[in-house]
């Protein structure tokens, strides 16, 4: 039996999702249901002088219409803290309905329940309010006099600054000094699924709900704490998610929502999100900018990096998308300093958006190496790795893996990146100017801060189910679990169960931060192994089995069978024991304890990603026409799941170079371009073929199979090879994105 | 609660039929069979079928026409069911996701989006395949850039495209090696 | 969406007589305006009359050598008929480079003229908006309006007019062939679409119930060597930000005939005469191509996040008769 791990196996769940089986949480069929909207407020500041409901409770079908009069106060309002915590995860310190106060547009100011959707959604439009509008601030150029540096930022998991040397003086005597702006629409997460919480009390203090979430645990935590419940009274549930990119990550107000909802009415409620909604109710990558200084010696070695960052955040909390830490730690750079400052805007709390951080602040360092390439007169590839850094420049600790060198090789190879000519405008094909430009990716690994669990049990036909408490939101984690489980049970995949999306399940933290998998794959690993060792243990003190008085140690298992490692022809299989001993089934609970955070080693994953595009000479349009990847995620468990997402990633970031931006007008403080139709995202005429490999690295150190995640890495550096392909192309810097048409007319 | 009366202005003489605005029985043909509920007029084909028919394969993501998660087929041809009232579509043939198989089998389209990991939430994909093979029907899969064109109006945040367009070629070649040998 | 009670007409008269009788009624064809709009709220009607079964949609030769559309004819049916691709390839492009091919299966040419802005301020009750609710102010004139017009706005209003098939029919000098309460009329397209000078909320010329029967395609011999060239920011499933529908023969190295329309830019699909003046016996060159452009533009006003758009389109036209003069010359 070859390994499962490594293998291209077809996703467990796709044959129900080619077949529109698969139910997501909004599919979920419920007796007696009733279905919610959301109202939410038309203006960014203010409050609400008087709320009118009479017209709407009065509507046909409608049971229930809530606002902060009649909703009731929540017990706590937990802080935002982010999910990988394994704790309550609201998305920010914030809820809404619980005074007249408007703090930014979208905010929920009232939910209607009635019999059908059409009825919920009419009555909605029924409600009449009156605001008393105060100023607001609802773009970064309205607030720049009141940044202010914040002590920590990403719900207090970092520092708003640092730094190391003194980058002042590195730069004063830098040979070549690269300063630059760059400037970010904000951008918007839009799964395709938007967010779905259906709440059913199965009695007063027995809820369950079916959320659209990456954290079932998380879910059940924070609406504990909202409702004043303690966790074994809710079980939240999520079968199959379509899509997060992070906005799925936190835990905003839908859920608690819908239960208040519910318990309200006293019958089931389904709260779906419109898309409208979706750009208001589940954070965004925050409008922002960053400065950039890098100094370096004449033959390009990094001397000093001093890189600011200014955003906007929430009147509750001081977010920032982490942008700066992977790209202080990119390359070799002494000197360093590196500082957040924010602005109190009306707005939701800004949240994760795949690659949080990096996918902008990665851009910025690319963008500004591939310039300083320029002014050095060295080829790109070379700048990269002339400033390569055995060690984490930040603690000088060696990497727990690497593997940069070799993606950069190998995307050479696969791209032909050594026949470049490095002159800008020095292709042309017809009326297409024709540039390659390329990018290192960096995304850190993160590691859950508690311990993880998943259970596995084998029955006495031996087939075995594994659990843990993790969603599937397109990663291909229940595929994945499937090979990690089998391979270490020793039984081929179909003979494995992996089930998850449930909180009932052992807890897991919520798949983010690229994590998901190794943390629930390490548990499962740790589970399987146990469950085999505690088989093989039995085989050998079981005075009937072939394998009776063996060494446990020189015992191992093929194909479901326990077999003695030298003389594979004695053994007998799991089912066999079982059965003779008649027991039904044997279940172990694996536990993994991470590692710190500070265990000695830098802990990043790396790539290279190359781009060609084409500009129209005349009337600037940008295509993409290949794109090239190669990353180094420690272990790859299934090539073809990981691969999928590897190229999304990359297909993100030509998204985020292209075209993705939230336009806000800032007289009415609300998004002017809240619809699939008007913020655009990539279709399918947009994507070019996109060429992915890995280049496999052994990681002892992260987990204890080695990988580092596969989930956003594609995204980083993907719109800096873009931008900086169309330098090449036209000889012009790009230093907003997206790249629209207009800055290259 | 009040009840929405049938009309309100008398209707003229050459002046048709009025149903609603409160709920009436519509009758639909789907997957071949024909269904029967009652819905206000203004209720989509979309919701129609994953509220009251429990056919939740159509997906809803936009319900605004700019996504094409609801890609179903009325008589044959590839439409959007959240712009379309289920109540218009009496006396035409509906057909969704989970009409396209039977039984055990896949239809050769969705055995090419499994083997070709064209899809990663799986959110997207049942109207994916639902235009992909009204593409292939409307022969609009020549080459890659038809593909790609003819596929524009199904977004996949998951960003799958390049997959699709494999499993579409997959499936497009098949089909003319079955012509072929015929 | 508000309630809305529904009623199907088999026939043209029962058609007009029941939306004319009912001032709260419209027509529903495609619906892929009508229901996104309701279900917005920024249209009301309490009665949907569904037309979609009335005998409106076949493509017919006309005696005098033109075409008729009719109004029911969906995009996709229009766009792949082989009489419309040989002979108005103009038209044929424009559909094509519209909306989805599962909206342009729904869509009908008719609604297609008659669909309504895509202003963001429109599609928002709550904001601003003088074609919505007349005397409310514009929302656009100072807002997000990247995508609005620079050519025949007003300080009313500035909503560029969505339609690519409407720009093509202009450039052909199609005719609008409707009927309603006071019997059947014959529309120039030219005249169809308003600009919004000081009421943006009327758009065409119609009264409430009547119905666009057909699109007549004069006999045109130029708009066999016609294009459509539409420039977005994605490569599909988009509004255009700048269009150009053009028709153009050149017999020894002057055009004989040119035929120029602008979408993405205007208030309405924009006939671009000047251009026309500019061209017509002109030698076809850029220069030619490039004065032309200067001139339709003259009198571009930019309301900011759109300025580009005037360059652009200049650029456009010069791309567009450039490709057509090429192809000619070729062929
Ligand atoms: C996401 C999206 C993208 C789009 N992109 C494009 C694009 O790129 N280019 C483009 O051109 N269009 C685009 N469209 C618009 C689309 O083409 C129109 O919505 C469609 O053509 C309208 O036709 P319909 O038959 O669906 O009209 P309906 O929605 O049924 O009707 C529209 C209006 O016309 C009236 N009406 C319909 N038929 C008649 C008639 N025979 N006589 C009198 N009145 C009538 C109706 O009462 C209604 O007021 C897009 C639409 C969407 C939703
Ligand atoms: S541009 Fe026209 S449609 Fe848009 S807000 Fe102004 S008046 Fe309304
Ligand atoms: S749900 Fe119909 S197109 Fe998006
Ligand atoms: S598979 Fe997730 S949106 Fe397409």
């Amino acid at each position: 039996m070859s390994p499962a791990i490594g293998a291209t196996l077809n996703r467990v769940d796709g044959r129900f999702k080619v077949r529109g089986e698969s139910r997501y949480s909004a599919e979920v069929p419920v007796t007696n249901l009733t279905h919610a909207v959301l109202v939410n407020a038309k203006i960014a500041n203010g409050r609400i002088t008087d709320i009118d409901t009479s017209e709407a409770e009065r509507a046909e079908g409608v049971l229930a219409v809530l606002t902060h009069r009649n909703l009731g106060r929540v017990a706590t309002v937990p802080r935002l803290l982010p999910s990988l915590a394994g704790l309550a995860a609201p998305g920010q310190t914030f809820f809404p309905l619980q005074d007249e106060n408007v703090h930014y547009a979208g905010q929920p100011i009232a939910v209607v329940v009635a019999d059908t959707i059409e009825r919920a959604d009419h009555a909605g439009t029924l409600i009449r309010v009156a605001y008393e509008p105060a100023p607001a601030t609802t773009l970064l150029d309205q607030g720049r006099d009141r940044a202010y540096v914040p002590e920590r930022i990403f719900g207090g998991l970092l520092p708003g600054q640092a730094s190391r040397g003194d980058v002042e003086k590195a730069l004063a005597e830098a040979d070549v000094r690269v300063e630059a702006s760059y400037r970010f629409a904000p951008n918007h997460h839009n799964p395709i699924e938007p967010g779905a919480s259906t709440a059913v009390w199965e009695d007063a203090d027995r809820l369950t709900i079916y959320d659209s979430t990456q954290g079932p645990s998380a879910v059940q935590f924070t609406v504990a704490e909202l409702l004043g419940l303690p966790p074994i009274s809710i079980r939240v549930v999520s079968h199959a998610v379509g899509g997060s990119f992070g906005s799925k990550a936190m835990v905003w107000h839908h859920p608690a929502l819908a239960a208040l909802a519910a318990r309200h009415v006293g019958r089931p409620v389904r709260l779906v999100l419109t898309r409208e909604q979706m750009f208001t109710s589940c954070g965004h990558r925050e409008e922002q900018e960053q400065r950039i200084t890098i100094g370096a010696r004449a033959d390009g070695r990094i001397t000093a990096l001093r890189h600011h960052k200014i955003s906007l955040t929430s009147p509750f909390d001081d977010w920032a998308e982490p942008s700066l830490q992977s790209a202080s730690v990119a390359y070799t750079s002494p000197n360093y300093e590196g500082v957040y400052h924010l602005v109190r805007g009306n707005t939701i709390t800004p949240t994760f958006m795949r690659a949080p951080g990096e996918a902008s602040g990665m851009f910025a360092l690319e963008c500004a190496m591939d310039e300083l390439a320029e002014r050095i007169g060295v080829d790109p590839l070379d700048l990269r790795m002339r400033n390569y850094s055995e060690t984490d420049p930040e603690s000088d600790h060696p990497w727990s893996s690497s593997g940069l060198r070799e993606c950069y090789e190998r995307a050479a190879e696969l791209f032909g990146w050594h026949e470049r000519d490095p002159r800008p405008r020095s292709r042309r094909e017809g009326q297409w100017l024709i540039g390659t430009g390329l990018a290192s990716a960096l995304y850190p690994v993160t590691q859950p801060v508690n311990p993880q669990r998943a259970r596995a049990r084998i029955y006495n036909d031996g087939t075995a189910v594994v659990e843990a408490g993790v969603s599937e939101f397109g990663t291909g984690v229940f595929t994945a679990m499937t090979q990690v489980a089998a391979d270490a049970l020793g039984l081929p995949v179909e003979r494995v169960r992996f089930v998850g999306g449930s909180s009932d399940l052992p807890n897991i933290t919520a798949a983010v931060g690229s994590a998901g998998t190794s943390a629930v794959g390490s548990a499962v690993h740790l589970a399987a192994c146990q469950l085999r060792d505690e088989l093989i243990r039995r085989a050998v003190a079981d005075d009937h089995s072939p394998l009776r008085g063996a060494d446990p140690a020189r015992v191992e298992v093929r194909d479901g069978k326990m077999v003695l490692c030298d003389r594979p022809d004695v053994g007998e299989t799991y089912a066999d024991l079982l059965h003779r001993t008649m027991t039904p089934d044997v279940e172990v609970l694996g536990t993994w304890n991470p590692p710190p955070q500070d265990a000695g080693y830098g802990v990043h994953t790396f790539g290279a990603q190359m781009a060609e595009v084409a500009v129209d000479a005349d009337l600037g349009v940008v295509r993409v026409r290949r794109m090239v990847g190669v990353f180094a995620p420690g272990r790859v468990l299934n090539r073809k799941t990981a691969h999928s997402q590897l190229m999304g990633g990359m297909l993100w970031g030509l998204g985020q170079a292209l075209m993705e931006a939230t336009r806000m007008d800032p007289r009415l403080g609300r998004w002017a371009n809240a619809s699939l139709a008007d913020y655009l995202v990539p279709v399918n005429a947009d994507a070019p073929d996109v060429v992915v490999d890995t280049v496999e690295v052994r990681d002892d150190v992260v987990n204890p199979i080695g990988i580092k995640g596969v989930g956003e890495i594609g995204v980083v550096g993907a719109a800096a090879a873009i931008a900086n392909a169309v330098h090449h192309a036209t000889g012009r810097r790009q230093y907003e994105l997206p790249i629209t048409l207009e800055k290259l007319l | 609660m009040k009840s929405y009366q049938a009309t309100r202005t008398a209707p003229a003489p050459d002046s048709a039929v009025v149903r609603g605005p409160g709920e009436v029985e519509v009758r639909l043909r789907v997957n071949g069979e024909v269904r029967r509920m009652f819905v206000e007029p203004r209720v989509s084909l979309l919701d129609a079928l994953r509220d009251r028919l429990d056919l939740h394969g159509t997906k809803k993501g936009c319900n605004q026409g700019a996504c094409g998660a609801c890609t179903v087929w009325v008589d044959r041809r590839r439409v959007l069911a959240c712009l379309t009232l289920a109540i218009s579509c009496e006396n035409r043939e509906v057909t969704t996701i989970e009409g396209l198989s039977e039984g055990d089998t896949l239809h050769p389209m969705q055995q090419a989006f499994l083997d070709a990991d064209a899809f990663q939430c799986g959110y997207c994909t049942p109207g994916q395949i639902m235009s992909a093979v009204a593409l292939l029907d409307e022969g609009h899969a020549g080459d890659d850039d038809e593909i790609r064109e003819w596929m524009s109006g199904n977004l996949c945040r998951c960003a799958a495209y390049p997959h699709i367009r494999s499993a579409i070629r997959r499936v497009r070649d098949e089909q003319e090696a079955g012509r072929a040998a015929r | 969406m508000r309630p809305v009670s529904y009623s199907r007409v088999a026939d043209v008269g029962t058609a007009i007589g029941t939306v004319t009788a009912d001032p709260e009624s419209t027509f529903l064809a495609g619906g892929t305006t009508q229901i996104d709009l309701l279900r917005i709220y920024v249209e009301q009607p309490a009665r949907l009359v569904d037309i979609n079964d009335l005998p409106l949609n076949g493509i017919e030769e006309l005696p005098d050598g033109g075409l008729r559309l009719g109004g029911l004819a969906r995009m996709s049916d229009v766009a792949a008929h082989p009489a419309v691709r040989e002979r108005y390839p103009v038209v044929s492009e424009a559909l094509l480079l519209g909306a989805s091919p599962q909206l342009r299966n729904m869509a009908t040419v008719a609604g297609n003229l008659m669909q309504r802005v895509r202003c963001s301020y429109f599609r928002d009750t709550e904001a601003p908006c003088n074609k919505r609710a007349p005397g409310t102010g514009c929302g656009a004139l100072d807002g997000v309006n990247r995508g609005h017009a620079v050519l025949g706005t007003s300080d009313r209003c500035i909503a560029t007019h969505p339609s690519d098939l409407a720009v093509a029919l202009v450039a052909l000098d199609a005719v609008v062939r409707t009927e309603g309460p006071a019997g059947p009329r014959s529309i120039p397209i030219d005249d169809f679409f308003l600009l919004p000078d000081r009421t943006p909320e009327r758009e065409h010329p119609l009264t409430h119930g009547e119905l666009v029967t057909s699109i007549d395609l004069p006999a045109l011999p130029v708009a066999a060597r016609s294009r459509y060239v539409k420039i977005r920011d994605r490569e599909s499933y988009e509004f255009a930000l700048v269009a150009v529908a053009a028709a153009m023969s050149v017999v020894a190295g002057r055009i004989a005939e040119i035929r120029l329309a602008l979408g993405g830019v205007a208030t309405k699909p924009w006939r671009a005469r000047a251009a026309e003046q500019v061209l017509d016996g002109a030698p076809a060159t850029a220069d030619s191509y490039r004065r032309a452009a200067e001139v339709e533009l003259e009198p571009a006003v930019s309301h900011g996040m759109n300025e580009f758009k005037i360059e652009l389109a200049r650029r456009t036209i010069v791309r567009a008769l450039t490709e057509l003069a090429e192809r000619e010359a070729a062929a």
